[in-house]
C-alpha cells in the first residue's frame, strides 16, 4: 500500500515536471500570443471562465494587456534553465570537494568541514541577495548565487556518506587489490554514493527554482519585462484587489514546480534506500 | 570540567566563524565591479572629487588596511554611515531589530503550538487515519517554502476571506505612543489591547508563513520520538496503573519525548529567522529584511554588510546557545 502511493508520487511528479519541460522547449510554437506584446486596451481581462473575458487569452491578461498564458510558459523556460544549470554545478562542485574531503580527510576535510561551518552562519536569503548586489542582477548571477551558497548542502551530506562508505571492509579490500587512493574514491566509494547525490541534485533543482523567483521577485533577476514566474507574482502582488489571476496563475505553477521537485526527491530517497525497498 | 572544556571549545569556534563571516563579507562587498565611489557622486564629478572622497572612506589604502580599519570601527559597533539615508548604520539597524525579532519569535510560538498539537493528536491516533492524514500534511508543509505558503495564505485570508491585513506593520493612522521598537510587547505592558490587537492583525499571516514548515519538522520528530517512548516499560506500568491514553502521553511520555526536538527547534529557528527576509517583503512588513532588500536595490553597501554581519551575529548566537543549553541538559556531559 505504502508502495503503490510512493510510486503514483513519483509519477506525478515527473509527469509534470515532464509536461512543463515540453512546453518550455516548445514555448515559441505553443504559445498563443507574443509574451511581451502589450496591448493597452486589453489590460486586466479576466480568464476565460468569468465574465468580460477576452477570446484567445485563455488565462486573462495582465495590467499592460500581455497573455498571463504565454507568460507562464515562457517563465518556465527561465525556471528550468536555471533550475538545470544551477543545480548541476553546485552538484558538481558540492560532491566533489564533499567526497575528497570525506574519503581522504587530513588537513582538507578540515578546511572543508571549516567552511562549511562559516557558511552555516549565513542565512541563505541574505547571503544571495548580498552576492547579487554585488555581481549585479541577471540570470548568470543567480546561477552563481546558487552554487556558491549551495555546494555546501552537498559536500556537507556526501562528505558523511564517504567517510563511512571508507570505513568499509570493501573499501580495503579493493585498497590491498592494489588499486589507489583516487582511483578506490572513484571506482568504489562514488558508486555507492551516487544515489544519495541524485535525490540531493533533485531537492537542489526545486531550491534553484525558489530562489529564481524570489530574486525576479524583487526584481534582482532578468529585466521586469522578460516573462518570469517571480516578476509576474510580484507585479499580481501589487494588484491583487483588481486582478487576482495576475497573481494566482504563475504561483500555481511555481508551486507544482516545487512540489514535484521536492516529492521526485523524496520518492527517490525512498527508491533507493534498501532498507524500505 | 568536561563541560567546561566544551563550552570553552564551542566559544572558540564562533569566534573562528564569526571571523570568517567577517572576512566574507568584507571581500564580497570590495570585489564589487564598478567604483562605488562613482555611485554615491553625481555624474561630471571631476577625478579631483573621486580622490577626495575616495580618501575620506579610506578606499585608497591597500585592502588589507582597509580591513583593518573597517574590523577595528565594527569590533566598536561603528558599520559606517548609510549612503542612501546618511545616518548611522548601526542605529538603523537597531531601529528595524525588534520588528524582525518580535515577527520570529511569534512564528517560533505559533510552530511549537502547531507542531506540538499535531504531534499529540498524530501520537494518541497513531497506525490510523489521523496518522496518516498528519503525515500528508506535515510532507506537503515540508516540500513548499515560506515564501509560497506567505502568498498562498495571502490570497486565502487576504483577498478570498479578507480577515488579517497583508501589508505594513500597523495602521498608518493609528496614533502610537510607544517609546520602544518593541511594539507587540510594548502594547501589552501599557494595556493598550487595541493596538495589539491591530499588531497581531498585521504579523499573523507572515508569522504563520514562516511557521508552517517549522512546525510539520517539530511535528514529525516529536511524533517519532512519542512513538517510540510509548514502547518502553514505565509507560505500560503506567497503563496498568489505570492511567487514561491522553494522560499517559501528556504526563508521562511527554517529558521524556521533548528533549531531541527542544534541540533541533533551535537550529531550525536560524532558518526560520533567516525565511523573514524574504516575507517581510512580501508582506511589506517593516523589519530588517525588508531594509536589507531595499538596500541591495539601492546598492547601499555599508548598510547592506551591517545587516548581513547582525544576521550572522544572531544566527551564531542562537546555535551557542542551542548547544550549550544541550550540554547542560544532557545529564552525560553534566555528571562527566
Amino acid at each position: 500500500m505504502i508502495r503503490r502511493r510512493a510510486g503514483l508520487r513519483l509519477w506525478l511528479s515527473a509527469g509534470w515536471l515532464g509536461a512543463l519541460g515540453a512546453a518550455a522547449l516548445l514555448a515559441p510554437w505553443i504559445a498563443p500570443h507574443d509574451p511581451l506584446a502589450q496591448d493597452l486596451f486589453l489590460g486586466r481581462m479576466p480568464p476565460f471562465w468569468e465574465a468580460g473575458a477576452e477570446p484567445g487569452y485563455w488565462l486573462g491578461t495582465d495590467s499592460l494587456g500581455r497573455d498571463v498564458l504565454s507568460r507562464i510558459l515562457f517563465g518556465a523556460r527561465v525556471a528550468l534553465l536555471v533550475a538545470l544549470a544551477a543545480g548541476t554545478i553546485s552538484c558538481l562542485v558540492g560532491a566533489t570537494l564533499g567526497l575528497l574531503a570525506g574519503f581522504l580527510r587530513g588537513w582538507f576535510d578540515m578546511v572543508i568541514s571549516r567552511l562549511i561551518d562559516i557558511w552555516m552562519a549565513f542565512p541563505p536569503v541574505l547571503f544571495s541577495i548580498l552576492l547579487i548586489a554585488v555581481l549585479g542582477p541577471g540570470l548568470v548571477s543567480i546561477i552563481i548565487a546558487v552554487v556558491v551558497i549551495d555546494w555546501t548542502r552537498f559536500a556537507r551530506v556526501v562528505r558523511a556518506e564517504a567517510m563511512s562508505q571508507g570505513a568499509m571492509d570493501y573499501v580495503a579490500s579493493a585498497r590491498l587489490a592494489g588499486r589507489g587512493r583516487i582511483g578506490t574514491m572513484i571506482r568504489e566509494v562514488l558508486p555507492n554514493v551516487l544515489p544519495t547525490i541524485v535525490v540531493l541534485l533533485t531537492l537542489e533543482m526545486g531550491i534553484a527554482v525558489i530562489v529564481e523567483a524570489i530574486m525576479s521577485f524583487v526584481n534582482l533577476s532578468i529585466s521586469t519585462d522578460d516573462p518570469t514566474w517571480g516578476g509576474m507574482i510580484s507585479e499580481g502582488r501589487s494588484a491583487i484587489h483588481q486582478s487576482w489571476w495576475v497573481l494566482v496563475f504563475p504561483l500555481i505553477a511555481l508551486f507544482l514546480t516545487v512540489l514535484s521537485f521536492s516529492q521526485l526527491g523524496e520518492g527517490l530517497k525512498d527508491r533507493f534506500d534498501p532498507v524500505l525497498r | 570540567m568536561a563541560l567546561l572544556r566544551l563550552i570553552a571549545i564551542r566559544l572558540l569556534t564562533t569566534a573562528i566563524t564569526l571571523a570568517g563571516v567577517a572576512v566574507i563579507v568584507f571581500f564580497v562587498i570590495r570585489v564589487v565591479p564598478g567604483n562605488p565611489i562613482a555611485m554615491m557622486l553625481p555624474p561630471g564629478a571631476t577625478e579631483a572629487d573621486i580622490a577626495r572622497l575616495s580618501a575620506l572612506y579610506g578606499l585608497d589604502k591597500p585592502m588589507i588596511t582597509q580591513f583593518g580599519i573597517w574590523l577595528a570601527g565594527v569590533v566598536q559597533g561603528d558599520f559606517g554611515t548609510s549612503i542612501t539615508t546618511r545616518q548611522p548604520v548601526l542605529g538603523l539597524v537597531l531601529g528595524r531589530l525588534p520588528a524582525t525579532l518580535e515577527l520570529s519569535i511569534m512564528a517560533l510560538v505559533i510552530a511549537v503550538l502547531l507542531g506540538g498539537v499535531s504531534a499529540l493528536i498524530g501520537t494518541r491516533g497513531r497506525g490510523g487515519r489521523t496518522e496518516g492524514a498528519i503525515d500528508v500534511a506535515n510532507g506537503m508543509a515540508l516540500s513548499v517554502p515560506d515564501f509560497l505558503w506567505g502568498l498562498v495564505l495571502m490570497l486565502l485570508f487576504g483577498v478570498l476571506f479578507p480577515v488579517f491585513h497583508i501589508s505594513g506593520r500597523v495602521t498608518p493612522s493609528l496614533d502610537l505612543p510607544f517609546v520602544t521598537d518593541f511594539y507587540l510587547f510594548e502594547s501589552l505592558l501599557r494595556l493598550r489591547f487595541d493596538l495589539w490587537a491591530d499588531l497581531v492583525a498585521h504579523m499573523f499571516m507572515p508569522a504563520l508563513a514562516l511557521a508552517i514548515p517549522l512546525a510539520a519538522i517539530i511535528g514529525q520528530l516529536l511524533k517519532q520520538s512519542l512513538k517510540e517512548t510509548m514502547n518502553l516499560d514505565y509507560i505500560t506500568l503506567a497503563r496498568t496503573k489505570g492511567y487514561g491514553e491522553t494522560h499517559v502521553i501528556l504526563r508521562e511520555a511527554l517529558r521524556n519525548a521533548v528533549l531531541p526536538t527542544l534541540t533541533l527547534v533551535g537550529v531550525q529557528f536560524t532558518f526560520l529567522i533567516g525565511g523573514t527576509v524574504i516575507i517581510e517583503r512580501l508582506f511589506s512588513y517593516e523589519g530588517l529584511g525588508n531594509m536589507a532588500i531595499d538596500a541591495v536595490i539601492n546598492r547601499d553597501l555599508p548598510l547592506i554588510q551591517g545587516i548581513v554581519i547582525l544576521f550572522a551575529v544572531i544566527f551564531t548566537a542562537v546555535n551557542l546557545i542551542v548547544d550549550l543549553l544541550y550540554a547542560v541538559l544532557n545529564p552525560r556531559l553534566r555528571h562527566a
